[in-house]
């Protein structure tokens, strides 16, 4: 996608708020979900997970249970004799099932599958798993020190120097110029260590599945993923398998965020499934969720930025310490790219580092890396901008990146909305509300990236006229209806006549993961092409109805009608003709688009926010939150809000609450709702969504993704107006109620 | 010739300046001219990279065109939510 | 293992199930009624995933037992439209766009209209407070709380 795509167009259906295709099914509770679903002769399969942080298995004794009742399979990593072909899938199968070594609390070391619930949890308790405790660590800064505890030997990559443990895999410096000499023209400098709390995605529906695998290798999974491609191509590699034997169908998902970009379950319910012959059900509690599937990084962070008095930035430096669990994940890196992306710096180094622990590995988390470091990066920004006595929205202006800047992760930028997120956020009346005692106003930026990727769409006629529209990515915020109402724009038809479905493995070709916000952009490109393509056949099969040639056809308002005089006088004929005559002119007429939709466009966010902190408790209420992001083109404005506000709130819970509490004995102390607690109804005002419509030029309507760039500025946002408020810097999330008043206290 | 901007610690792996010039004129030939002209990259260019031409990111796409004026820099492999 | 045979009323039909004494009512709605509408996001009580009406009251299916139901009457989401007329409710979630990934709807749905049952000019703090035992992770609640101020509106103005 080199050229640009985008041409300006008065649009019809996309930008209305059209309802979504499966809403009905939805408040009804018809919807099928990951354990929705049951086969007949249908087993249900659970996972006995280790009770320590680190330990050597020396044997399991799974006899007892396999003689049980009721019970059909029982499944360790000796059943997993292939070796997968890719090293990130190697890292999949141990995370998925241990190898030699449990590497944290609720690493799965065997499975059974049973005809009943109480029949398998009572062979789980029949497995005999001879543990050899080990030293383990859970910290990040403590992981990297020399003589931690190490759960690898040899996998520490060629850029990480001496001197760190094994626990350190890879380090990745950015920036450019000479931060030495900016800081030597500095007048002031502000440096500040900060630390960020793991935190989990939070999706209501827990992971789950239903397998169905045979002695011929041929297969059949139901499951809640963000991408059904990756399952089956991950899977097959797993089980090795050929993939075209897997068909993976992609339920309803209950939420994600990046946290279904990988898989847990899934291969050991097909090893259950082949091992006991019959259809398989799993389904993860939500201790299960949150004590293995695939958390966030906790990182330690330091800041340094050099200012003059007039409010220029001119060196700055970032060291971004992430841990991601027991494997390799790339979140440091990220952080060190995304952190300083909003500003335009001459001189900058920042560096990521990847650290594993004895805690589950890393998945994604909507825009990872990025929300953390923007934290560390906007607090000292904040902190600067006030030590100079400049505002912090002018402070941000005066550095913002443009058009032409040179970016901190290097590339140079094309035309990008930051500038006109932060003078929205100036011009709207949130910035000079008055604020009252106790209370403080926080500003943050925040960046991401935004992916494209392999992409599939058929979009296929049908003899009454209506559109059948299939595409390869789960649906996780309303893409359908943004899909219909994209297709229905380009052949010029009413949005009700085009059904979106998401299509299974088997009958599409590959499509990227549903991630990196890239639905709306990429496949909606995709459908766009798609429409175009099937449009091209409809004009020749007009040309042939009229016996014109098809050049002299145009396409108007969803028919065919002569280019112009020359080319004949004819009455235009609509969708709803050529479909009645398709196949007197040639048959079933399909427009289909395969690419790489690589070229995405990158975001920019603004936040703004009110805090109250309670001198006495600690506690922090939000009293007002606006948001402000370029959004390219709003395809469906409903959907697009609900993303700005639901990262947003994500954000919050981050900031205030959310954390991966770990023991002593690395064992995590708060693997469920209660004690994790995500925000509530209660605890929150009303999110303004202020969407702005910067073109992004790679797409033919301007989308970009908005699902990730959300949660990035909340976590700075709140902390500055927590600090404002409470008159002291809070360098540590979460920001909970004894860690505000610890810091009141010492103030 | 093309001009291209490793990430910091690639360039220290490769022992040059962060800007190194390769000849090229698609991706596929960019990445294959860098890992025979700096070896110690071949580890990270296998683990994968995705490159940055003319601010549009890609990671895959062997015949995505580049110009002799492109603005190319290679990045850690992409990831998202 | 000898089960327990219970006869009640879910959503107005009388039925009669075996159920293992530890099995809650959310298990059996799901498993043996095929009324998967009421979600398990933590068995706990926390989430709110499985609300449904017990005797009119509001419950979480996960922390009731199945043998609990003896005699009682159930309400679950797919009771909530009546034939092919939904609720104002299930209507306005759709039209105002107050749901994502739609898995909390189920439980939100029947928890807002216990509270419009009872209270039809809900404040926007009464609606939070009501729905702060229902999780949502996807839409920051801000449609979810329009849409029920918007219908108790719409539902007042048509009585």
């Amino acid at each position: 996608m080199a050229k640009d795509e985008f041409e300006k167009r008065e649009f019809k259906v996309v930008g209305t708020r059209v309802a979504r295709p499966d809403g009905l099914d939805k408040v009804t509770g018809r919807a099928r979900y990951g354990a929705d679903m049951s086969a007949p002769g249908m087993l249900v399969g659970y996972c006995l997970r280790s009770p320590h942080a680190h330990a050597r298995i020396k044997s399991i004794d799974t006899s007892e249970a396999e003689a049980m009742a009721g019970v059909k399979a029982v499944i360790t990593r000796a059943d997993f004799t292939n070796v997968p072909a890719s090293d990130g899938t190697r890292d999949i199968l141990d995370n998925v099932m241990a190898n030699d070594k449990a590497l944290y609390d609720g690493h799965t070391v065997a499975a059974v599958a049973a005809t009943s619930r109480s029949a398998a949890k009572a062979a789980l308790k029949a497995i005999k798993v001879d543990y050899e405790v080990l030293p383990h660590v859970t910290d990040v800064d403590a992981a990297m020190l020399p003589g931690a505890p190490e759960l690898h030997q040899g996998r520490q990559q060629e850029s990480v120097p001496e001197g760190f443990s094994q626990n350190v895999l890879a380090r990745s410096q950015y920036g450019h110029g000479d931060v030495d000499a900016g800081f030597a023209q500095a007048d002031v400098i502000i440096e500040r260590s900060f630390k960020t709390a793991a935190t989990h995605q939070g999706y209501i529906e827990p992971h789950a599945c239903l397998a169905t695998m045979g002695n011929d290798n041929q297969g059949d999974l139901f499951c809640c993923t963000q991408g059904h491609y990756m399952v089956r191509n991950t899977c097959a590699d797993i089980l090795g398998m050929e993939s075209g034997r897997l068909r993976v169908t992609a339920s309803e998902i209950g939420g994600g965020f990046g946290g279904k970009t990988t898989v847990f379950l899934e291969p050991v319910a097909l090893m259950l499934s082949k091992k006991s012959g019959k259809p398989v059900k799993m389904t993860m509690s939500r201790d299960e969720v949150m004590r293995a599937s695939g958390p966030t990084a906790s990182t330690s962070i330091d800041i340094k930025i050099g200012t003059t008095r007039d409010g220029v930035i001119t060196a700055a430096t970032g060291e971004f310490r992430y841990q991601s669990g027991c494997f390799y994940a790339m979140n440091g890196a990220l952080g060190a790219m995304c952190g300083f992306a909003p500003y335009d710096l001459e001189n900058l180094k920042s560096v990521g580092w990847e650290v594993t622990t004895n805690r589950p590995k890393a998945a994604a988390y909507r825009a990872p890396g990025a929300p953390m470091a923007a934290f560390a990066v906007e607090s000292v920004v904040d902190e600067v901008a006030k030590e100079i006595g400049m505002d912090p929205i002018d402070f941000r202006l005066k550095n913002a990146a443009d058009e032409g800047t040179k970016s901190a992760y290097g590339p140079t930028y094309p035309a990008i909305g930051l500038r006109a997120t932060l003078e929205a956020a100036k011009a709207h009346p949130h910035w000079s509300a008055p604020l009252g005692k106790n209370q403080g106003r926080g500003v943050g930026c925040g960046f991401w990236f935004n992916f494209g990727g392999d992409t599939c769409v058929s979009l296929m006629l049908n003899p009454d006229g209506t559109v059948s529209l299939s595409e390869g990515n789960p649906d996780i915020g309303g893409s359908r209806a943004s899909m219909s109402m994209m297709a229905a724009e380009e052949l010029g038809v009413p949005y009700e006549n085009v059904r979106t479905i998401v299509a299974d493995t088997a009958s599409l070709g590959q499509n990227e993961v549903t991630d990196g916000s890239r639905v709306t952009f990429a496949v909606g490109l995709a459908t766009i092409k798609a429409a175009r393509h099937a449009i091209e056949i409809m004009k020749a099969r007009a040309a042939a109805t009229w016996g014109i040639d098809a050049e002299a056809v145009e396409w108007v308002d969803g028919a065919a009608q002569p280019a112009g005089p020359n080319a004949g006088k004819f009455p235009p004929l609509t969708v709803k003709e050529i479909a009645a005559t398709m196949s007197n002119t040639g048959g079933p007429i399909a427009g289909h688009f395969e690419a790489n939709a690589e070229g995405a466009g990158v975001s920019f966010g603004t936040h703004i926010c009110d805090t109250e902190v309670d001198p006495e408790t600690g506690a922090v209420k939000i009293l007002r939150y606006t948001v402000f992001q370029d959004a390219g083109k709003a395809v469906h404005p409903d959907y697009v809000e609900g993303q700005l506000q639901g990262g947003a709130v994500q954000g919050i819970g981050w900031a205030l609450n959310e954390e991966y509490i770990y023991g002593e004995d690395g064992t995590l102390q708060n693997a469920g709702y209660l004690d994790y607690r995500i925000p509530v109804a209660s605890d929150l005002p009303m999110i303004e969504p202020v969407i702005l419509e910067i073109p992004n030029p790679g797409h033919p309507y301007g989308v970009r993704g908005v699902g990730e760039t959300g949660i990035v500025p909340p976590l700075a946002t709140i902390a500055n107006a927590v600090s404002r408020a409470a008159g002291v810097r809070m360098t540590s999330l979460p920001m909970s109620p004894p860690k505000v008043l610890a810091a009141i206290k010492a103030n | 010739m093309v001009a291209v901007t490793l990430w910091g610690s690639l360039a220290e792996l490769a022992e040059g300046p962060r800007e190194v010039e390769v000849e090229a004129t698609n991706l596929r030939e960019l990445l294959a001219a860098l890992e025979a002209a700096y070896p110690a990259l071949g580890p990270q260019l296998a683990r994968g990279v995705s490159v940055s031409i003319d601010g549009k990111i890609y990671n895959d796409s062997w015949f995505q065109p580049i110009h002799e004026a492109s603005e190319v820099v290679l990045l850690n492999r992409l990831e998202g939510g | 293992m000898s089960r327990i045979h219970v006869t009640t009323t879910v959503n107005g039909d009388a039925v009669d199930y075996l159920c293992e004494a530890d099995d809650t009512l959310l298990d059996v709605l799901r498993d043996q009624l095929d009324l998967t509408g009421s979600k398990e996001g933590c068995a706990s009580g926390d989430c709110g995933a499985c609300t449904v009406e017990l005797d009119g009251r509001l419950v979480c299916s996960c922390l009731v037992l199945g043998a609990e139901a003896e005699g009682r009457t159930v309400e679950t989401i797919e009771g909530m439209a009546n034939g092919d007329v939904l609720h104002p409710l299930q209507k306005n979630f759709i039209e105002k766009a107050a749901l994502q990934c739609g898995v909390c709807t189920p439980g939100i749905l029947v928890a807002a209209k216990n509270l419009l049952d009872h209270t039809p000019d809900p404040s926007e703090e009464e609606v939070r407070y009501w729905l702060a035992g229902n999780l949502c992770r996807c839409t920051g609640y801000d449609k979810i709380i329009r849409a029920v101020l918007d219908t108790a509106a719409e539902m007042r103005g048509a009585a």
